[in-house]
């Protein structure tokens, strides 16, 4: 009886072909899967070895780090010596040296607040939130240009290098939302008048380029206010970018705003809200959680855009740069002060950028 | 009917305050009159400061004499003509580098962004890196980089860098072969235009018999056939009219042929290389945009993967392509405004700056300088979204 069953023994499986895992599988699939997906790869080495090496040489290899005047760049390489005599002026203009704590004081408090808001659990993010935003502008207004409680008072025009760069970037973000916002709601308005005046605003600021606003900004402004009242440029841009960052951001809010299901409004109205109670405790809150990718997005877009202003005469990061490159002590280093530059824009940008996905994802409680 | 006496009273009527028609409109009336009153105050602390400031108003300066020279001009050009003159010459300029931008920004863009989604790893990869690095640099820095750290270290015109003996380039620009129409060229238009009809038609008989009787015709081939050889045959007849006039060096410089200023190459290559990061994320999202049943169905249809993706891929992508891609030529035409920078002579270098310095004339000026690009960014918009409207989908 046991013998009448013959037992079937499984054999073993095979590993797979050696050239179908591993490196040379990989390499095999992803590289030279075909004759032309072979020519690609053959090209985009060449590209790689005539782009990468000569870089890495010039930037490391034969870079001149040590040193304090240009006599010191003799290797042939990056002169990194020229950024690092001019560092201080990169980031903070021509403000006072001695004055210079403030700006770090300043930018410390807001780094620590604002560090406060990425822990989850951190308990006081409301008071955090309320101090940031009413607050903190008034403490750092009077730090930064001073002429208040003993401090000795620093007039725009001395501002500059990465600190300038980033106050128009912040301030012009932070003071454009709730423009932006009143717009958005505006243009999706039931009254035709409010629409109208809303969608014209809008579509000027979006169809003309930031520099002529800029433009318009430095020669038109003084001419809008009642004779003798004069007030300075680095407002004046400040103003131009604000409304011109403000058309960009309502029409990202809008964006939120028709994402918002119809239910929604209806649920509202159907507890007897009024307009303004249904948009700022139902619509509003939905409506930003949804657009804070987008918001984060044109706010890397302005701060790229922060650069035009060396057009109309401020000295920003990249204007600071552009000035030390012309400096006859140090002429010969454009290339050195523009990759500096990029490095600096590069980092933040896409730091923020990765940042803003990052979000995305978790803000993303799905329907 | 005890009834009715209950339902009977209507409720109150609304209050003339709580009436929210009559709310909106008086809501409406206030927000005008404010906007009316602010205008009406800007505008006469304008006429006040333009008048104890010295400033005349009105257009008439488009008429008189500008008395600056412009470094290049497409329409003749001299220090005698009139600001009007110069306004159209710096518009002509930016409209120039615009569409050079343009077609070089689609160019790479497409390449780019297909590159972006081989499945060649390292390929894919170093899309990616071009990409990534070059949108997160602000493109006022690459114009500057272009500018001043690559084009002014080109070698003097005796060491120019050059191509087949036509193609030079050095500090002073970008030398290019001119070419010279001579008699008898319109010919050669003519034909190409003769040609350009007839190819409409045929593609519209075929369509029309492919839908009545499902045979094929060769469109693409015919027309290519007809668009080359009709000018092909015109030139044979009129002996090729056309000739062109080298650049040639010359003592210390060239002479002949057309000369690209490095300020229009530097914009150009910037402008292409910034936009074209841009436009490879649009063209990868509108392909990855097609579901890959699409791919799937056409292949089970039996088609082969040419027709695959002239058919079903490509159409469909390009709905969701086009409306971020018009905004992309939009920003590059606005971006193109950051010549100034690099004192090419676009419509705000010559227009809102030297014109405006000259006359002070500001109001006019920067008014006309936004109109045009407002009514550029219309025009774009309206044509594409005309564009949109015929690509988009037809529901059944």
């Amino acid at each position: 009886m046991t013998d009448a069953t013959p037992t079937f023994e499984r054999s073993p499986d095979l590993p797979p072909p050696a050239s179908t895992v591993g490196v040379v599988g990989w390499l095999r699939q992803n590289l030279f899967s075909t004759w032309y997906n072979t020519l690609l790869t053959i090209l985009a080495l060449w590209i790689v070895w005539e782009a990468v090496p000569p870089v890495i040489s010039w930037a490391f290899l034969t870079a001149d780090w040590a040193g304090t005047s240009r006599d010191d760049c003799t290797s042939g390489g990056a002169c990194w010596v020229f950024i690092k005599e001019w560092f201080g002026q990169f980031i903070y203009g021509r403000y006072p040296i001695e004055e210079r704590w403030r700006i770090n004081f300043g930018s410390i408090i807001l780094i620590v607040c604002a560090a406060t808001l990425f822990f989850p659990r951190f308990p006081y993010k409301l008071w955090v939130s309320l101090f940031l935003i009413f607050v903190y502008p008034i403490v750092a207004f009077f730090l930064f240009s001073g002429d208040a409680f003993g401090l000795e008072w620093v007039e725009t025009p001395l501002w500059g290098g990465l600190f300038l760069t980033l106050v128009i970037a912040i301030v012009g973000c932070v003071f454009a939302l709730p423009i932006g916002i009143v717009l958005a709601l505006g243009r999706r308005s039931d009254m035709p008048a409010v629409r109208a005046v809303c969608v014209a605003f809008i579509e000027l600021w979006r169809g003309v380029p930031l520099i002529t606003v800029l433009f318009m900004a430095s020669v038109m402004f003084p001419l809008f206010v009642p004779e003798g009242l004069t007030f300075d440029k680095l407002l004046r841009a400040l103003i131009g970018i604000m409304l011109f960052q403000a058309a960009y951001l309502a029409e990202v809010i809008r964006g939120g705003l028709q994402a918002i299901p119809r239910g929604q409004y209806e649920g509202a109205q159907a507890l007897g809200l009024s307009y303004w109670k249904m948009m700022i405790l139902i619509i509003l809150p939905q409506a930003l959680k949804l657009v804070i990718p987008g918001i984060v997005n044109s706010f890397i877009a302005l701060l790229k855009d922060t650069t035009l202003v060396l057009i109309i005469g401020l000295f920003d990061f990249l204007g600071m740069i552009q000035a030390a490159g012309t400096n006859p002590d140090w002429l010969g280093f454009a290339v050195e002060g523009y990759v500096f530059a990029a490095f600096v824009f590069w980092v933040l940008c896409f730091g923020i950028s990765r940042y803003s996905l990052h979000l995305e994802r978790k803000l993303h409680t799905g329907h | 009917m005890a009834v009715s006496s209950e339902v009977g009273t209507p409720p109150a009527r609304a209050s003339f305050w709580n009436d929210p028609r009559i709310r909106a409109i008086i809501f409406q009336i206030l927000i005008l009159g404010g906007i009316i009153l602010f205008g009406i105050y800007i505008v006469n602390n304008t006429l006040v400061n333009m008048e104890s400031r010295g400033i005349s108003s009105g257009f008439d300066f488009m008429g008189r004499t500008a008395g600056f020279d412009i470094g290049m001009t497409l329409i003749p050009y001299d220090e005698a003509s009139s600001y009007g003159r110069a306004f159209f010459v710096s518009l002509l300029n930016t409209l120039l580098v615009s569409a050079i931008g343009i077609f070089f920004a689609t160019i790479l863009g497409f390449i780019v962004g297909i590159a972006r989604l081989s499945n060649n790893w390292l390929v894919s990869k170093l899309a990616e890196v071009y990409i990534e690095i070059i949108r997160n640099i602000p493109l006022l820095l690459q114009i500057f980089f272009w500018y001043f750290a690559v084009l002014r270290a080109l070698p003097s015109p005796r060491q120019s860098f050059e191509l087949a003996d036509t193609f030079f380039l050095n500090l002073r620009g970008l030398f290019v072969p001119k070419p010279i129409f001579e008699a008898g060229f319109s010919a050669i238009l003519i034909s190409f235009l003769i040609g350009l009809v007839a190819v409409v038609f045929i593609a519209r008989w075929a369509k029309r018999r492919r839908e009545a009787t499902g045979q094929q015709f060769h469109t693409v081939y015919v027309s290519i056939g007809i668009l080359v050889g009709l000018p092909f045959l015109a030139g044979l007849v009129t002996g090729f009219p056309l000739s062109w006039d080298y650049p040639a060096l010359k003592g210390f410089n060239f002479q002949g042929g057309m000369t690209l200023i490095p300020e229009l190459v530097a914009l150009t290559i910037a402008l292409s290389v910034y936009t074209a990061s841009f436009i490879a994320e649009v063209v990868r999202s509108g392909i990855q945009a097609v579901s890959h049943g699409q791919t799937e169905a056409a292949g089970s249809l039996g088609l082969r993967p040419g027709p695959t993706l002239r058919l079903v891929i490509i159409p469909q992508a390009l709905r969701v392509i086009i409306p971020p891609l018009t905004n992309q030529y939009l920003n590059l035409t606005k971006n193109s405004s950051l010549a100034a920078a690099i004192a090419y002579p676009d419509l705000v270098l010559v227009f809102a700056g030297t014109a405006l310095m000259q006359t002070g004339q500001a109001v006019e000026i920067i008014a006309i300088t936004m109109a045009v690009y407002l009514t550029i960014s219309l025009v774009i918009s309206a044509i594409m979204n005309w564009y949109n409207k015929k690509m988009a989908l037809v529901e059944r």
